[in-house]
């Protein structure tokens, strides 16, 4: 295991720096628009780790924070559009949470551009690559997460 | 049986013993990234104790591969890395089941539609992607548990929204079957758009000679309940168990008591316009939509009735069935499967500014020239135009009117009907009117179907219609209304002028403009042309994702009578599967509390969309969140918002995902 460590370090002094971003995906609107997009062969940056999760509402606001703690450079979470949710309002609840989470995150001193709260359908895959495209940029601007690295 | 036997126990409390295989999908994911390399590294991650590659792991070989080493007892844990789960999750679920594993010991990572597809430019971010989610796979498979399935009654009956030709078809055969049918039209009458048409190409059958016998095949099936003028409301429940509110309108007609003879119609003092003839012709405040309607009773419009009272008349209504305080009703039903069969909307060419429709008297839609040509239509089958009521001697189409459109106004795909409709017209015409000028403009003739291509052949070489490739500039009208054509001749490449006495626009098919009424109501998605999107486009074409809900006819996409009708049956076909099975299996997806960390807010209670949730008196812990696991769907809401983490949703725990977290290697 150290040795593949050691070897993605090097890579990674070796190459530009590329942020690591980590999406949670609905599975009945968001997935299977990243499939869709897959399936058109429509690229998009390759900074994106996909988790599949049943719904949007799921998200406990931990787990965003527990990503950024791990060291993740972005969090993506992507639900279906607003009144399309299949468990009818989980992605609503979500957006109230995540509206309340903003606001946090900028008191811990994390810029809130790291955390992205999008809606993608099943039949959206260019919309997908789009916003995540816009998403990778924007997590580049800001630079690699690095608030809650050890100083030692 | 023999399974019991070779079932392996796993309590979820062992060392986990991982076996990763990994799918070369032909050259999707091997022709992009290394999968022995990915193999070397899945070997060195902890708890990995077997890492295998293979060509098509989805195959009887394949899967034999997997069998082999669970039935060894070398893996208690299954983790595959190849395609979407969407796709072949309940593939390798079965496979472990056979194999004596428990299902749920299973977890599947993408590497194909979000590694190597997406980024087959980019193969070493595509290596990145795989071994990542390989990695974040194999740790939620560390956390996994086994599970049992649930199993759910799935009720014999079925609703089917729409009463065109797909849902009267779907109807017939379900009710056939056995299984109770409510079929749902928001109309007055069942027959839907092809009741509209005259004849059906390719082989000039009178569309309703072979229609009205179903319509009234329909309504005399006694295991089919026919809900015309009636909408679906409220849908809740899930597959096997729709709970389904249905508003029934009001006809202000007694429906038991109306005869259908009519006389009230000669009184009527209201005189609008006919839907059914596309404002064509005229109809009264009390109507039937066409002579050969089901059911064949009276509805007052209300929007439109003036409430005269002389229909009312005894002498007027003998059976005295006029009552103008009728009310709506609510009918609260119980399905099992649900088929949405919605039709379609004809393409508004308005728009379209430089053809003129709605300016120019003379220029007419397909549709609404197909009711000129039907013989109950308002001229009786012996087209005139608009403005003079003059046979028209000279006739041009236009194809593509809003279909096949990248540029502003109208849509994408291609209609699929219009070049045979057109065609079909035009030849009908020219039956009845050999010397007439008949002209079809068109970008590409799309005669796919069965004998459509030597129709369309046929109506050039025999019936000596005009067909110019090309596409109109515009039209503008002379002083007699004729229209004046100017296009451009691709095949010649010159410019040409032309002058007719009808302009038919081809207008192609759009998705229902209260589409996205259903949508939220069944909670199923549409595809990016507006129409119902299936669950595979080429697997599972009648499906929705949602689970019990199929599509049929042209709400999934444009299509002709044939395919409308055979999609129908297949519909029919896949939710008389699931009632004939009786139960189906569900995932165990539910919400669990701890109730010792549980302090009883009731934040959850407030989130649950399906009231699953309740607060309860615990002996030992006080107030605590209690969940109706029959209630549940497991999405999660309860627990995102729990602040003492007390709730966990089984499938996707907080330690799985806390797992995948930790998992990606930064």
């Amino acid at each position: 295991m150290s040795k593949v460590q050691t070897q993605s370090e090097q890579s990674k002094d070796k190459k530009q720096w590329e942020p690591k971003i980590i999406a949670f995906l609905c599975n009945w609107c968001s997935y299977a628009g990243a499939d869709l997009a897959g399936v058109s062969r429509i690229q998009y940056p390759s900074n994106i780790r996909i988790v599949r999760v049943p719904c949007s509402g799921r998200i406990n606001p931990f787990f965003i924070i527990k990503s950024l703690l791990r060291g993740w450079d972005g969090v993506v979470v992507s639900g279906c559009h607003p009144g399309d949710c299949h468990y009818i309002s989980g992605n609503l609840v979500a957006r109230r949470r995540f509206a309340i989470l903003q606001d946090l995150l900028t008191l811990f001193g994390i810029d809130p551009d790291r955390v992205t709260f999008m809606w993608s359908s099943a039949s959206e895959g260019d919309r997908f690559a789009t916003l995540i495209k816009k998403v990778t940029n924007n997590v580049k601007k800001l630079g690699p997460n690095k608030k809650f690295e050890p100083e030692w | 049986m023999t399974e019991a036997k070779k079932e392996i126990k796993v309590t979820g409390n062992e060392r986990p013993k991982i076996g990763v295989y990994i799918c070369h999908c032909g050259v999707n994911i091997g022709g992009v990234v290394s999968v022995p390399d990915l193999v070397e590294y899945a070997k060195t991650l902890p708890n990995v104790e077997v890492a295998q590659e293979y060509k098509f792991f989805c195959s009887d070989v394949g899967q034999k591969i997997i069998k082999g080493d669970i039935e060894a007892g070398l893996v208690n844990r299954v983790v595959v890395a190849a395609c979407s789960p969407r796709m072949h999750e309940p593939t390798f679920r079965i496979t472990c089941k056979e194999a004596g594993l428990n299902q749920f010991l299973f977890e599947m990572a993408n590497i194909r539609e979000h590694s190597t597809w997406v980024h087959m430019r980019d193969p070493e971010g595509a290596y990145e992607i795989a071994k990542d989610h390989i990695r974040m796979a194999i740790a939620k498979a560390r956390e996994l548990k086994p599970l049992e399935v649930q199993k759910v009654k799935v009720e014999p009956s079925c609703l089917i929204i729409g009463g065109g030709v797909a849902g009267m078809n779907a109807a017939l055969d379900l009710a056939t079957e056995g299984y109770k049918v409510y079929l749902v039209e928001k109309t007055p009458t069942i027959g839907g758009h092809m009741a509209q048409l005259d004849k059906t190409f390719p082989t000039m059958d009178c569309s309703s000679c072979i229609l009205t016998p179903k319509m009234s095949e329909v309504s005399r099936e006694k295991n089919i309940e026919l809900l015309t003028y009636s909408e679906v409301v409220e849908v809740s429940g899930f597959i096997g168990n729709f709970e389904v509110t249905i508003l029934k309108k009001p006809h202000y007609v007694d429906q038991e008591k109306c005869t259908g003879c009519g006389v009230c119609v000669d009184y009527c003092p209201v005189v609008v316009g006919n839907e059914f003839d596309l404002g064509l012709a005229t109809r009264k405040a009390i109507y039937i939509p066409f002579p050969q309607a089901v059911p064949g009773q009276y509805t007052i419009d209300m929007d439109n009735c003036i409430k005269c009272g002389i229909c009312a008349r005894i002498d007027v209504c003998e059976p005295e069935a006029i009552n103008y305080d009728d009310k709506p009703e609510y009918l609260k039903i119980k399905v099992g499967t649900i088929i949405v069969a919605t039709g379609w909307d004809l393409y508004d060419p308005t728009e379209l500014k430089q053809y003129g429709y709605g300016r120019y008297p003379n220029v007419i839609t397909g549709l609404q020239m197909e009711r000129l040509l039907s013989s109950f239509g308002p001229v009786i089958g012996k087209p005139v135009r608009p403005s003079d009521l003059k046979e028209p001697h000279s006739i041009a189409f236009l194809q593509c009117v809003g279909s096949r459109n990248f540029r502003e106004g109208g849509n994408k795909y291609c209609s699929r009907v219009c070049c045979m409709y057109a065609t079909k017209q035009a030849r009908q015409y020219k039956e009845k009117h050999p010397d007439a000028d008949i002209y079809i403009f068109y970008m590409d003739i799309r005669a796919f179907g069965k004998g459509y291509e030597e129709f369309y052949e046929s109506a050039g070489q025999n019936y000596g219609i005009n067909f110019m490739r090309g596409r109109i500039a515009e039209v503008i009208e002379d002083d007699n209304h004729n229209i004046i054509i100017r296009a451009e001749d691709t095949l010649l490449q010159q410019p040409i002028e032309l002058t007719v006495d009808l302009f038919i626009l081809s207008c192609g098919l759009e998705p229902r403009a209260d589409a996205d009424i259903i949508t939220s109501l069944l909670r199923i998605q549409r595809s990016a042309d507006g129409f119902f999107l299936e669950a595979h486009p080429k697997l599972r074409p009648v499906d929705t994702l949602t689970e019990g809900i199929f599509i049929a006819g042209v709400a999934q996409g444009p299509k002709d009578i044939p395919d409308a009708v055979a999609q129908a049956k297949g519909a029919a076909s896949s939710a008389a599967t699931l009632m004939a099975q009786g139960e189906v299996e569900i995932e165990p997806f539910f919400a669990v509390v701890r109730p010792e960390r549980c302090i009883g807010c009731g934040m959850c209670v407030e989130n649950c969309a399906y009231g699953a949730i309740e607060l309860v008196e615990d002996r030992r812990f006080g107030t605590v969140a209690k969940i109706n696991e029959a209630l549940c769907k497991g999405c999660g809401a309860c627990s995102g918002n729990c602040r003492c983490s007390a709730i966990d949703i089984i499938g996707f725990t907080g330690e799985q995902i806390f797992s995948i977290i930790m998992g990606g290697e930064l």
